[in-house]
């Protein structure tokens, strides 16, 4: 699932990155090679829009002090209206994509998305033939969402009828979708000159929204938001185990419909803000960011649709007063400013946190053959095992051998740079402290050694013992597994071995000395 | 409220996915306030059966009867406790939530859990031994612990007869133990179980009435009576060959067109 956000992520970036070079090839003077090169990368679409002249002619004005404190302080009410539409709108879209995300069907709504496009394209052919306003958003919407449910239903039926999986049927439907509505809105522009605009549902103008649009996607986003909070139980029980809610008496197929209404009605009332391309980021990547702060559902469902709203408020802001940016793309690059953020910071499974539990872990490990390393090597050098016992349970005791770097280097095969780091740590915690050219176990380094030393080797003979290991092979096998023990495994090894009175057993197989 | 009616009854239930047949004219009656046992080897229709009883899947012909009435009119009194590998355990849920799913109808539509509800949740953890596991997300969960937690999914919901599907499937000594503990408690109170089991040396240790299913049933009765070398031969060996080949050449045909 998270390689499959990804990927679209990165996709979604590749797409921005083009965007955004192709507004500013003409500002710095590329505009012979620029687009050129760029046109010959990119999907048909890209030449298709370019040769309308709506994304080559966006020529950046950076807009005044005067123009950004009226965005600010929202003093324009169109811009008020906007911005709070297409923030309810970022919102209601984090939150269904959460569920989205976790019943695992993400890409839905990219299907849906892409093939609402032939559906705009019919509904203002209608529309200008019967002499109605083609430009009517409830009408264009309409015609998207027919088209869309159909790809959808062409999406299950392929899955359903034929041996093809869901991706394959899902990219298929998408392409050839996006291609009839891509090929239909030029015959319609040849046709008929006014029916610029209407590419703005490609890629999401807020700058052509007007007051009863805003309404329109700020009542339906409303909704959204409303039957997810209050169907948040039952949605959750069917992405967790959707059998189990059968069984119990919940109509799954009925709650799948209303979590595929919900998507519908995102992307559809999305399309004209964000673009049908972009829409389905506004559905992953809040959620995909919000996963990594939170192992509790509902709180993955609120910073879900924060992400979202953050996104949808900034992105609109900026479309504002860049009036001919893509709001689509604008808002896109700001959830996914939050996804890199949450990525990299995220308190649950953020790559930060996840590095800091595995050094910590490595550091511990080390630690640990560090100090058994150190205990084996001095150990010939003590008493029999029966005066040992003693000479660990004196109180300030110090233990007076010192053992030298060379022979804790070749007892493992650990680089001198990593054992000093692990000898530094280990001094600071005044376990051992540096004499000369080696190292010199402190009273608690003593205890704590003898009690590793003590655990390995029970571990070890419990392996040849009860599990039939050869006695060559018993070290590294319980290498491997001694560093997760937890206490009351040990209790319990120790009682199967009815170790109790020995504080150290002897090692199982030889181990090296230390050559004096 | 346990009544005297017959907990699950069963009548020539067929079960088909694809028109490939799982399981041919089912026909059983299970004792009130027992340990009921379902054996069988691979692909024998196991869970199919139990999915069939609670109208998950459809079936081909036959009649259910819970406790008397339809599965749908008595679901309050069934608990359920699907395969571990039915769902992703990377969830983000805590053990407790899970366990509180099994109380969603109880709490009724749109209504949030309450303080209630996650005390008894809670209790049910207590039960399988858990109670200090209960804030644990999922996926740090043991597969023993996992287990458990959907045992106390089921348990939450003090149903009168429980459907489980192979609980004992690798779990740890304790876990194991901890379900033995429950599945006898649950007898004590006069309920019923009916177990998917793979492990046919604790079968006699463990249950009071034993099923024998193969696609069909093969035999079904108290354990002393039935669970035979006879007939788990009939289950296991020399088989019911036939009926595999004809439903291996179904299914090939479906295949071709």
């Amino acid at each position: 699932m998270m390689s499959r956000s990804l990927l679209i992520l990165f996709g979604v970036l590749a797409w921005i990155g083009m965007l955004v070079l192709n507004c500013f090839a003409t500002e710095l003077g590329l505009q012979p090679e620029g687009p050129e090169a760029i046109r010959s990368s990119v999907a048909p679409t890209v030449a298709l829009l370019e040769s309308r002249g709506s994304i080559t002619d966006r020529r950046l004005e950076w807009p005044t002090w005067e123009q950004w404190w009226s965005l600010i302080l929202l003093r324009d009410y169109n811009t008020r209206v906007v911005v709070l539409g297409v923030t309810l709108l970022g919102a209601a879209a984090g939150m269904v994509g959460s569920f989205t995300l976790l019943r695992k069907r993400a890409l839905m709504g990219d299907a849906l998305s892409h093939a609402t496009l032939p559906g705009i394209g019919f509904a203002f052919l209608l529309a200008n033939q019967l002499g109605w306003d083609a430009k009517s958003l409830p009408l264009l919407l309409f015609g998207a969402t027919v088209t869309g449910l159909i790809g959808l239903g062409v999406v299950l039926v392929i899955r359903h009828s034929t041996r093809l999986k869901e991706d394959t049927a899902l990219g298929a439907v998408l392409s050839v979708f996006f291609g009839g509505g891509v090929a239909l809105l030029s015959v319609i522009q040849q046709m008929d000159g006014h029916a610029a605009g209407l590419e703005s549902f490609i890629y999401g103008k807020t700058a052509s929204m007007g007051i009863r649009d805003v309404q329109l996607i700020a009542v339906a986003a409303m909704v959204c938001i409303l039957v997810s909070f209050l169907l948040f139980k039952e949605l959750k029980l069917l992405c967790f185990d959707g059998q189990f809610a059968s069984s119990r008496g919940f109509p799954a197929i009925r709650l799948d419909i209303v979590l595929m209404g919900l998507v519908v009605t995102v992307c559809i009332v999305g399309l004209q803000a964000v673009g049908l391309i972009l829409v389905i980021a506004l559905l992953i990547i809040p959620a995909a960011a919000a996963r990594f702060w939170t192992e509790k559902m509902w709180v993955m469902f609120l910073i879900s649709g924060c992400i979202g709203a953050a996104g949808g408020m900034v992105g609109a802001g900026m479309s504002a007063v860049f009036a001919r940016l893509p709001s689509g793309a604008m808002i896109v690059l700001v959830c996914t400013v939050f996804f890199l953020l949450s990525m990299v910071f995220g308190t649950s499974r953020g790559i930060l946190v996840r590095w800091l539990q595995r050094t910590q872990l490595h550091r511990s490990i080390d630690r640990q053959h560090l100090l058994r390393a150190a205990f084996e090597l001095v150990e010939p050098k003590r008493a029999t095992p029966g005066a040992e016992k003693e000479s660990v349970r004196q109180d300030g005791h110090r233990e007076q051998v010192t053992v030298s770097m060379q022979a804790l280097l070749g007892k493992r095969s650990w680089s001198s740079w990593r054992l000093n780091r692990a000898i530094d740590r280990a001094a600071r915690d005044s376990l051992l402290y540096r004499d000369g050219d080696g190292i010199s176990l402190t009273a608690r380094g003593v205890i704590e050694a003898a009690r590793l030393t003590r655990q390995h080797r029970l571990w070890e003979i419990f392996l040849i013992a009860h599990a039939d290991f050869a006695p060559s092979q018993v070290d590294r096998q319980a290498d491997a597994i001694e560093h997760v023990l937890e206490p009351e495994l040990i209790r319990e090894l120790v009682s199967l071995l009815d170790q109790q009175d020995i504080i150290v057993p002897a090692s199982p197989h030889p181990v090296e000395e230390l050559k004096s | 409220m346990v009544t005297n009616a017959i907990p699950l009854s069963i009548d020539d239930l067929t079960v088909a996915y694809h028109r490939k047949p799982v399981i041919w004219d089912v026909s059983l009656d299970l004792p009130a306030g027992s340990l009921v046992g379902v054996v069988g080897p691979n692909g024998a229709g196991k869970s199919t059966l139990l999915k069939a009883v609670m109208d998950l899947i459809p079936r081909a012909s036959g009649r259910i009867k819970v406790f008397g009435e339809s599965y749908a009119d008595n679901r309050g009194r069934v608990g359920y406790v699907p395969q571990r590998e039915s769902v992703d355990w990377d969830f983000p849920v805590d053990a407790l939530d899970v366990v509180t799913m099994g109380l969603y109808r109880e709490i009724g539509w749109c209504f949030p859990v309450r303080k209630k509800h996650r005390q008894a949740a809670m209790e049910a953890l207590r039960r399988v031994g858990m109670a200090d596991l209960a804030n644990r997300q999922i996926s740090q969960l043991s597969g023993g612990q996992q287990q458990r937690t959907f045992l106390a999914r089921a348990l939450v919901q003090d149903a009168d007869l429980y459907l489980m599907d192979e609980p004992f499937a690798a779990v740890d000594a304790s876990t194991e133990r901890a379900i033995v503990d429950v599945l006898r408690d649950m007898r004590a109170r006069g309920k019923t179980a009916v177990v998917i089991h793979h492990d046919l040396q604790t079968v006699a240790e463990y249950f009071d009435y034993v099923v024998l299913l193969n696609m069909r049933v093969v035999a079904h009765g108290f354990v002393k009576d039935v669970f035979t070398p006879e007939n788990l031969q009939k289950t296991y060996g020399g088989r019911l060959t036939l009926l595999d080949e004809v439903t291996e050449a179904m299914r090939h045909q479906r295949r071709k067109l």
